[in-house]
């Protein structure tokens, strides 16, 4: 394939300098964002290095960083989930209705509803071999509809364990970002030590070869789109909590692309058979920061997303080299 | 058998939605008194058309094994830029979307097919950046600027011929040129041999970038036209438009019987795919108590329906024939 595709012409890079310093890039260019955006707000930004801001950053890098690592496992899997949005809204609609039988059940509830579309999705993708794309985009209207039927507007959350959880915290770390730093071990646990890791990476580099050396390709594939609905559901009940209110008309839009963002960002190839878990993390910090640093030099929303469009297309590029390996 | 059964499929395929369309329609008629009137059908006919552009760019992106997620940002950035021209005159209302939604479509066009880089996350970027520029011009969405309802630009979307819209009758005839440009130029053949088998077609001497490039200024060009004939339509250039617009657009298209494997496809199939879509929104709306949540649940249980109905007999008709699928490992 690649062989054809070079003899058509494809022009390669011979420079070794060159191919050095971009497979740097590649590799710890996400980190070196970070920290420029780091030192830029520690020098230009009033009140940055505060607990408090480091807080607040922390908080709202939580639900991001939560779909992102769903997102990272369905794009090492060489799929993708654009539902992971509506998955949100699903979830907060859900944890507004059973919030009367306490938030535990809320959230209980809440996951089982990002568990099912995680399963349809999976469904479509490994039995009837839809593609991923558009199987997740069916989820991501019919989900967000959904959401709607069953609470058609906002409503605010009055429940003082739910207020708890959303603005109290652990020895000064606030437990949405506790709960996400225990999601990334996790996830990161999954993928580098366990079999259903091994075979989730095995198949995201080449399908035919992993049904041919008699991995459960369906059952995995299903696996990573209920992962990714249940992350997505966690970060929707977290998102409610800190928001004090359930809102499915907006909470989780363009949630995908901020995942999809992050993970391409921190290095994870779009042609699968590779998760960075870490740089996941990185590049959900990163949209964060960037996000924040855009609002407080109080540019309009409009720069940031421009800014997300130029940083995806930047990280989709430099990335390009490894993919085509 | 298996020659029947592909027969079948194939026939289903290429005239299923339109089967569908006729059924539903008549459905329809029988039950609403309101449906079979000539305003509700005016109706219908109108509020397709500027989803019927664009998705005959999509159908060119498609066939060329592409996809364009930033349609819908295109066109509400059409609509406002049509808007905002229209204070110069007719021509600036037409020209500037035109201009900038081509250029959109050319930036997306040369990072795809020059930087190789995967079509979904280019055209997710450039739907975020259209938006981004329609909010930076619009001082966030909260300028909304007014087409003079008097103005010749505005005559355009209102004005009728045989008693249907203009926009209807350029819908019409863009869609005559899309078939002849798909089915009987050089240039529409390039993009089955693209979307076919792309390195086969680079082999072949098909200039492959080319032919992509084009598909997705097509497309871009398509989708602003679109937009601008809906602000003159709309006399405004909302900002809110076009959310949802590209699965609409690829749902149609998908509908119509085109494959989203690329190489496999046909305009005319797209404009029955979106008149079905139409009419079961107009459907809805008929009913009534109904409100726009469930149509957005059932737009997508729709698009899960028609998307397992396509793959199943085509995965069938690939295994009778013993054709591999087209990411099966190459040799070499």
């Amino acid at each position: 394939m690649t062989e054809v595709a070079e003899a058509a012409g494809t022009r390669r890079r011979t420079g070794r300098e060159r191919t050095r310093l971009t497979a740097w890039l590649q590799e710890y260019g996400v980190y070196a964002g970070v920290v420029v955006l780091l030192l830029f707000n520690t020098v230009f930004t009033e009140h940055f290095l505060s607990a408090e801001n480091f807080r607040t950053q922390a908080v709202q890098v939580a639900p991001i960083l939560i779909v992102a690592l769903g997102m990272a496992l369905a794009i090492g899997s060489e799929g993708i989930d654009l539902s992971v949005g509506s998955v949100m809204a699903l979830s907060t609609s859900l944890v507004a209705l059973y919030l009367g039988y306490g938030p535990w059940v809320a959230l209980l509830v809440a996951v089982v509803g990002g568990a099912a579309v995680g399963l349809v999705n999976g469904s479509l993708i490994a039995h009837i071999g839809v593609q991923p794309i558009v199987a997740t985009l069916a989820l991501m209207v019919g989900g967000r509809g959904l959401a709607l039927v069953l609470l058609p507007q906002l409503e605010d959350v009055r429940d003082p364990g739910m207020r708890a959880l959303g603005s109290g915290d652990l020895l000064g770390v606030p437990y949405p970002a506790l709960v996400a730093v225990v999601l990334v071990l996790l996830v990161g646990f999954t993928v580098r030590r366990t079999t259903f890791g091994r075979q989730l990476l095995a198949i995201g580099d080449s399908r035919p070869a992993a049904r041919l050396a008699g991995l459960p390709v369906r059952r995995v594939l299903i696996c990573v789109y209920v992962c990714s609905g249940v992350l997505a559901a966690v970060a929707g009940f977290l998102a409610t909590a800190r928001l004090q209110a359930s809102d499915p008309t907006s909470l989780g839009t363009l949630m995908e692309l901020s995942a999809i963002t992050a993970v391409v960002v921190g290095g994870t190839p779009l042609s699968g058979g590779r998760v960075r878990v870490g740089g996941t993390v990185a590049g959900a910090v990163l949209i964060q920061l960037l996000t924040a640093t855009l609002i407080k030099h109080d540019l309009p929303p409009s720069w940031t997303q421009l800014a997300q469009a130029v940083v995806i297309v930047v990280a989709v590029y430099a990335a390009r080299e490894r993919g085509k390996r | 058998m298996s020659t029947v059964n592909t027969a079948v499929s194939g026939f289903a395929r290429r005239h299923g939605a339109l089967l569908a369309l006729a059924l539903t329609v008549v459905v329809a008629s029988l039950s609403f008194d309101s449906f079979a009137t000539g305003d509700n059908l005016e109706n219908v006919a109108v509020s397709s058309a500027f989803l019927a552009i664009v998705a005959l760019g999509m159908t060119f992106v498609i066939v060329s094994g592409g996809i364009d997620l930033s349609v819908g940002s295109v066109f509400a950035l059409g609509g406002v830029l049509a808007a905002w021209g229209s204070r110069h005159g007719p021509l600036v209302a037409l020209a500037l979307p035109l201009v900038v939604c081509g250029l959109i479509g050319l930036v997306n066009g040369l990072l795809i097919a020059r930087a190789r880089l995967a079509p979904f996350i280019v055209t997710l970027a450039a739907m975020l950046g259209a938006r981004g520029i329609m909010l930076n011009i619009t001082d966030e969405g909260a300028d909304t600027f007014l087409v003079a309802k008097d103005s010749l630009f505005a005559d355009l979307g209102r004005g009728k011929l045989l008693g249907l819209g203009f926009p209807v009758w350029i819908t019409l005839a863009l869609f005559v040129l899309g078939g002849v440009l798909l089915r009987r130029t050089r240039f529409g053949q390039n993009v089955y041999a693209v979307g076919g088998n792309e390195d086969a077609a680079s082999l072949m001497g098909t200039s492959v970038a080319r032919t992509k490039v084009s598909v997705y200024v097509l497309s871009g060009l398509l989708a602003g036209l679109a937009g601008a004939l809906n602000a003159a339509w709309l006399t405004s250039g909302v900002t809110i438009l076009g959310q949802g617009m590209e699965l609409e657009a690829i749902s149609a298209v998908v509908i119509g019987g085109t494959l989203l494997t690329g190489g496999t496809g046909f305009v005319s199939g797209s404009l029955v795919g979106v008149l079905l879509l139409k009419v079961i929104q107009n459907v809805i709306n008929q009913i009534g108590s109904l409100d726009s949540a469930y149509q957005q649940v059932v737009s997508g249980a729709f698009l899960v329906l028609v998307v397992v109905l396509r793959v199943r007999p085509v995965r069938r008709a690939r295994a009778a024939t013993g054709g591999g699928r087209r990411r099966s490992p190459s040799p070499g």
